[in-house]
């Protein structure tokens, strides 16, 4: 494959390369260049993500409702005000964000798990070739390459209490349920919301896994096979172990994206999400733009923050110990 | 590899075709539901779900053009999509180039903020950013809330840090020597840039382009705050089906099936690149 034979020249060079002193006493003496190159990408960041991001965190310390939304400079200040009603756990709005929390904390556990056993049994199975197997890696990706609201809305009507599909399979075709159940609203719908985000979220880890398993050398799996172990045992002890670094990443990259999703849940139950899946970012826009009380969403969103920053901290440290951490 | 020195156990064979039609079910049937849906009379919607249309009819794909302007939302997708991917694309490779080939000051602190900038949960600088929109627009009087260009300019970004993590990843792998002798030809870093280093990452700005046409056409949050009537995209779009008083499932099939069709097929076509641009970038 190309990448293959792309990725040779890397081991060779990359060591000195970055710093190669010709380079620097050289023509291109032109320090300003590489500030050049990033500065449309600075600038765009700044603009969206961290200017943005500096003034929800001064908003979370003002008292801004509808009526400043015009000027919202001249919110009076709260101090920690929003924070303090966002955890007094004993109070209804403090109460609601740790049941969000906690919903939003199990649906993730279980969703990334589930992702990732999926992704990785899946590309396992298909690391070596067989009929068909380029059809069906094309068929995998699909609930991915799928927009978000077409896939999501699919399934809307197929959760459909009168009409849908689920119900038509599990009461009248299997008989497993005295009656048709309600899937959207109610406890049901933390499951319905799992099985979605699984459905949509697993073809990713199988994509990275998958393009993980093509930089594994072939010499260690022939190796092995000599040495007599079989095909369980190589993928056991060659397989998952070369996967690691991959995994350290995916893991990360798809408890981000699952703890912040807002598309999926606001697809599949409009802007009120039952208590039972009422994830976080949800309930968020609910408490801002529902309630138009936009302090004690950014504050909100800011603990939100908060408790990423250290998870993914902790994450990284946890696992980088084993490893060095080669670089980000 | 179909000769290997050992065949693999029935064990394996067996849990890989047990495993593999399972998932094949698990991934088919919302697939089967929309397509055949979409071929359906409305009666076989509202009534009870059933496995084969009782009549095909092409009536649907007809029909959702009226039922809410489609044609319109289709244009502001294609438009805010295509111009967030081609202005996301280019930006990140400058950007991927100067961290790949050149050391200088700030260069992990930019690396590791815009990677961190994926971790943000949208709704934290969803407000912030609409006031400044709103703000900009009132002292400049260029209209970024609700125009396609405010739009296109988030959407950019959301795709940028991910391209460039997996384009410095690309460029990496490109050898050095070859725009070393570009440069020593007379080519300026730019010519270099665009005349060796981009041909060869081809694959990888492929894999790039395609996640960001993606990001943007599925993205939902900030159409549904950031759009207005004339620049509605699909996203947001597609629901004017089911606030009707009757819900058009049929349609909405019909519909859901004609917006993915661009992306699911790009995405099938180039998918081959995304796998080499992530096993050469992002999963080093």
């Amino acid at each position: 494959m190309t990448t293959t034979a792309l990725k040779e020249p890397v081991r060779d060079t990359s060591p000195g390369a970055a710093r190669e002193p010709r380079r620097r006493t050289g023509r291109i003496r032109r320090v300003g260049l590489p500030y050049l190159l990033l500065l449309p990408a600075l600038l765009l960041e700044l603009l969206v993500h961290l200017v943005p991001m500096a003034i929800g965190i001064v908003m979370s310390f003002k008292e801004l409702t509808q009526f400043y939304i015009r000027d919202w400079g001249s919110a009076p200040w709260s101090g920690f005000g929003n924070y303090k009603v966002s955890v007094d756990f004993d109070a209804p709005v403090g109460e609601a964000l740790l049941h969000s929390f906690f919903v939003t904390v199990g649906f993730t556990l279980l969703s990334v798990a589930l992702c990732w056993l999926i992704g990785t049994a899946a590309a396992v199975f298909m690391q070596d070739t067989f009929r068909g197997r380029g059809l069906l890696r094309a068929l995998f990706l699909v609930p991915y390459a799928l927009p978000v609201y077409a896939a999501v809305i699919t399934w809307v009507f197929m959760f459909q209490h009168d009409n849908g599909l689920v119900n038509h399979v599990l009461h009248d075709q299997l008989h497993l349920t005295d009656k048709p159940s309600f899937w959207l609203i109610g406890d049901n719908s933390f499951y319905a919301l799992l099985t979605v985000s699984v459905w949509k979220g697993w073809p990713f880890a199988f994509l990275i896994v998958m393009a993980g398993l093509q930089n594994i050398p072939r010499e260690l799996y022939e190796a092995a096979a000599l040495d007599g172990a079989g095909m369980w045992q190589q993928i056991r002890r060659i397989t998952l172990p070369s996967l690691r670094p991959v995994n350290q990443v995916l893991v990360l990259v798809l408890f981000l994206w699952t703890f912040n999703d807002f598309n999926t849940p606001y697809v599949l139950f409009g802007k009120a999400a039952p208590e039972a899946a009422d994830l976080i970012s949800v309930h968020i826009y609910q408490a801002s733009f529902v309630t138009w009380n936009f302090g004690t969403g950014s504050a909100m969103s800011v603990l939100l923050l908060l408790f990423l920053l250290v998870v993914t901290g902790l994450y990284l440290l946890f696992t980088s110990r084993g490893r060095r951490a080669a670089d980000v | 590899m179909s000769d290997s020195p050992m065949a693999p156990p029935r064990s394996f064979l067996w849990s890989r075709r047990i495993f593999l039609t399972l998932l094949t079910g698990f991934v088919l049937v919302p697939v089967y539901v929309m397509v055949s849906s979409s071929l359906k009379p409305l009666a076989d919607v509202t009534g009870k779900f059933r496995w084969l249309p009782s009549g095909l009819t092409f009536r649907p794909y007809i029909d959702i053009w009226s039922t809410v302007p489609l044609a319109k939302y289709f244009v502001n997708s294609l438009i805010v999509a295509g111009a967030a991917t081609v202005c996301s694309v280019v930006i990140a490779v400058f950007a991927a180039y100067a961290v790949s080939r050149y050391d200088f000051r700030g260069k992990r602190v930019f690396t590791v903020t815009v990677l961190s900038t994926q971790m943000l949960p949208g709704i934290l600088f969803l407000l912030p950013l609409f006031l400044i929109y709103v703000n900009i627009g009132n002292a400049t009087g260029i209209a970024l809330f609700g125009s396609r260009g405010g739009l296109i300019l988030t959407y950019l970004t959301f795709s940028l840090p991910f391209s460039i993590w997996m384009l410095i990843g690309y460029f990496d792998s490109v050898p050095r020597d070859l725009d070393e002798a570009a440069l020593v030809d007379g080519c300026g870093p730019l010519g270099a840039l665009l005349r060796i280093v981009v041909p060869a990452a081809v694959p990888g700005i492929v894999a790039v382009a395609v996640y960001a046409f993606m990001t943007a056409w599925g993205e939902v949050l900030f159409a549904s705050v950031m759009t207005n009537d004339t620049t509605r995209t699909l996203a947001v779009g597609l629901q004017g089906y089911s606030t009707l008083n009757d819900v058009y499932w049929n349609q909405i099939m019909a519909a859901s099936l004609v917006v993915s069709v661009p992306v699911v097929a790009g995405f099938l076509l180039l998918q081959r690149y995304l796998v080499a641009g992530l096993t050469a970038g992002a999963v080093k």
